[in-house]
């Protein structure tokens, strides 16, 4: 059955299933463009709503469907290559019908040396299904991951997008076989549960669920400098508080920058477009 | 040892309910933000030159002259937009901070956009983390209920709407650029500058693009003044800022320092190599775009000048650090992989090039390559860096061209050996339970 999900051909199109294309129920159609019309509000110009957009569509459909990219140009007003042209470039839009759960296994440098090779090896033959395939029953859908901002919790495993800290093949193992079979499995630093992978696109349309004071602020390696400090008396220095303002602006209003498309000096002293120093703004 | 830790913008992370309004007002939260609505906006911004304050996303970039290079006021709208796209490799401090005490952020967002003269900010927030979203989505809320944003704040007549914005899985959209037009609703790919975003960046507006800990780090410099944050650090790299420990080390976390603290310091704070009998044998000091460094550089101050002068970046200060069980070759082939798989497809010479790259560190790790690979590596390298559109290209290289400077040999090795000469079991976490059971 896995195979019937997102079928690529040797010539590398893409087969979707046909009912990607059927309408959308009446009710389905109405509640989207009440959802459609909040998410549009927040921005001044109505294309930067088309990435929630594209999540709330997942949110109904699981993936990105046929009918989901008419919704969204007509929406925006945009062509359906454009809307295809910005769900394909994103990892987090999924072009076959997902599982119930997305599990994704860090395989960048630092996680696979703490372990996350072996972690992908062994829930992967565990499931029986590669990177981007879902198990016959629905529920999981395994990914490698590359990094997801939490090294120092390393090899870090993420299920529906919530952290799954300090990993094994053996936890990992475990993790997969709970939501499987429907046992609650809440992450280490998220809410007490974890949520399907359409509720969460949900979520990532901006529709905040209510869970957001679930769970910890931070786990224990977030701490660690903390409890070092703290252990050794270390505070911040204590500054004055800066009632007088010693400085004055050099110039009135905000420093005058240059009106032409020129603008070097915003390179200076280390920002040089593509050069070396131009790296760290990247990221 | 003579540096000290310095908790900031850590400070109150344990609180068991540290993500709240209430939280953020009981460790002085939002009192900069009243103090910034009765100052010149002019003034906001040369405390912010004044305080030395660089860009902490990586580029180091003076955060203050970043917002005096908007042009005057033309009547119509300018925009913030905080880069919370956190995804270099090794770098988790972001995200950590989002969830622990998000209040930093948005009080700092109000300040910089009351000082640029913003009315609209961005929060553009990776797609992968969303209980980071969440928080972040609560904060706003929380900060529109008491008053903190929306209309006439504080009664200053001040007006601020703030969106949270949540991306969908592209490391390119950390690029600036990039990430000005995703959030335009566009596939992230990096703009030609010039123009640069101050003069035309969000809808063609002047523009400012800002770090998450950049903006973090408004309220403290507001609250207790430009010197005092001046006087921590380096001449020229001043304040503070979180350093990132990862891998072999007893305990990694986040570690919040002045600037110019040395690994040697930071690992006796975190305890040491996980295996005091293991070597430390690589690190990254600002993520896997930046040169290696080896145990030779223990004692470089971790400063944007002496990180720089020895060879490599200070970037995010993201101290990836591996042992000698760790194969370096097998390290950069995955690091080439990622590099290959998230270049955006826009210009030839990183499109191709880490493609290219990638097949050649591949073979190797594999022992199937040629000595003549490294020269070829070399040589691909050397036609990337400078030549591509946007950063991701330059620091595709940097961790190739270092470990072939540092450890030649030991692709030589994969090679007379066959294969990667290394145990992989025996760099993992659990490699010591393994050996046990």
């Amino acid at each position: 059955m896995a195979t019937e999900f997102g079928h690529q051909t040797a010539s590398g199109h893409l087969t979707v299933p046909a009912e990607s294309k059927e309408p959308y129920a009446a009710d389905v159609l109405a509640q989207l463009h009440a959802d459609a019309e909040q998410v549009v509000a927040r921005y001044p110009q109505k294309r930067s709503a088309l990435l929630p957009l594209l999540h709330l569509v997942q949110s109904v459909d699981g993936y990105i469907t046929g009918r989901g990219i008419d919704f969204c140009a007509e929406v925006l007003d945009l062509s359906r290559a454009e809307v295809s042209g910005v769900a394909t470039f994103y990892t987090q839009y999924k072009r076959h019908p997902n599982g119930e759960y997305t599990v994704g296994v860090c395989t960048n440098t630092l996680c696979a040396i703490m372990g996350g090779d072996q972690i992908w090896e062994a829930v992967s033959e565990h499931l029986g299904v590669g990177h981007d395939e879902t198990t016959p029953d629905g529920k999981i859908t395994l990914e490698r991951v590359e990094c997801n901002a939490a090294c120092d919790y390393a090899p870090v495993v993420m299920a529906n997008w919530e952290f799954f800290d300090n990993q094994t093949p053996e936890s990992t193992k475990q993790l997969v076989d709970d939501l499987r079979e429907g046992r609650n499995v809440a992450p280490t630093r998220g809410p007490s549960r974890v949520c399907t992978f359409k509720q969460v696109s949900r979520v990532l349309a901006g529709f905040n669920d209510g869970l957001a004071d679930e769970g910890v602020g931070a786990g224990p390696a977030s701490l660690e400098g903390l409890r070092v400090a703290r252990e050794h008396n270390w505070t911040a220095p204590r500054g004055a508080d800066a009632a007088e303002h010693h400085t004055e602006a050099t110039a009135g209003g905000t420093t005058p920058g240059r009106h032409t498309s020129v603008n070097a000096p915003t390179n200076e002293p280390d920002e040089l477009p593509g050069g070396e120093d131009a790296k760290g703004e990247q990221k | 040892m003579s540096t000290t830790l310095t908790p900031i913008l850590t400070k109150f992370w344990d609180d068991p309910q540290s993500w709240t309004l209430e939280t953020y007002r009981a460790h002085d939260g939002y009192k900069a933000l009243e103090r910034a609505l009765t100052m010149e906006p002019a003034t906001l911004v040369q405390m912010t030159k004044d305080s030395g304050l660089r860009g902490r996303g990586g580029a180091g970039f003076p955060t203050g002259m970043k917002w005096g290079f908007l042009p005057p006021p033309d009547g119509g709208p300018r925009y913030l937009v905080v880069n919370a796209d956190e995804s270099e490799p090794g770098t988790c401090k972001d995200i950590p901070l989002m969830m622990a005490a998000p209040q930093f952020l948005i009080e700092g967002v109000a300040i910089t956009s009351y000082a640029i003269g913003c009315n609209h900010a961005f929060i553009y927030l990776r797609g992968e983390v969303v209980h980071v979203y969440r928080r972040l989505l609560r904060a706003v809320e929380e900060a529109y209920a008491a008053g903190l944003l929306g209309k006439n704040i504080m009664g200053s007549g001040f007006d601020l709407e703030v969106t949270v914005h949540a991306g969908a899985g592209a490391y390119i959209c950390g690029e600036e650029t990039a990430l000005l037009d995703s959030l335009e609703g566009r596939r992230g790919q990096p703009r030609l500058k010039p123009p640069f975003p101050a003069v035309a960046g969000l809808y063609a507006r002047p523009t400012v693009v800002n770090n998450v800990e950049s903006i973090a780090s408004v309220p403290p410099i507001l609250l207790y003044g430009d010197q005092w944050f001046a006087d921590m650090g380096t001449e020229k790299s001043q304040g503070f800022g979180i350093f990132s420990l990862s891998g072999h080390v007893k305990r990694p976390g986040q570690y919040e320092a002045p600037l110019g603290i040395t690994l040697r310091e930071l690992l006796d704070m975190a305890g040491g190599m996980r295996d005091p009998q293991k070597k430390l044998k690589f690190w990254t000091p600002g993520g896997s775009s930046t040169p290696l460094f080896t145990d030779a550089h223990l004692d470089v101050p971790l400063d944007f000048e002496s990180v720089g002068a020895a060879g490599s970046m200070l970037g995010t200060r993201a101290l990836q650090i591996f042992d000698e069980t760790t194969c370096v070759v097998r390290a950069v082939d995955r690091w080439t992989d990622f590099y290959k798989h998230e270049s955006c497809g826009k210009c030839t010479p990183c499109r191709e090039g880490t493609w290219w790259l990638k097949q050649i560190t591949g073979r190797l790790e594999n022992g199937q390559g040629s000595e003549e690979d490294l020269e070829k590596l070399l040589d691909i390298c050397d036609n990337i860096l400078g030549r591509s559109f946007c950063a991701l290209g330059d620091g595709a290289t940097s961790p190739i061209t270092s470990s072939i400077q540092y450890f030649r040999d030991e692709y030589i090795a994969h090679l007379t050996h066959g294969g990667c000469p290394f145990d992989r079991d025996a760099s993992s976490l659990f490699a010591r339970e393994n050996v046990s059971a």
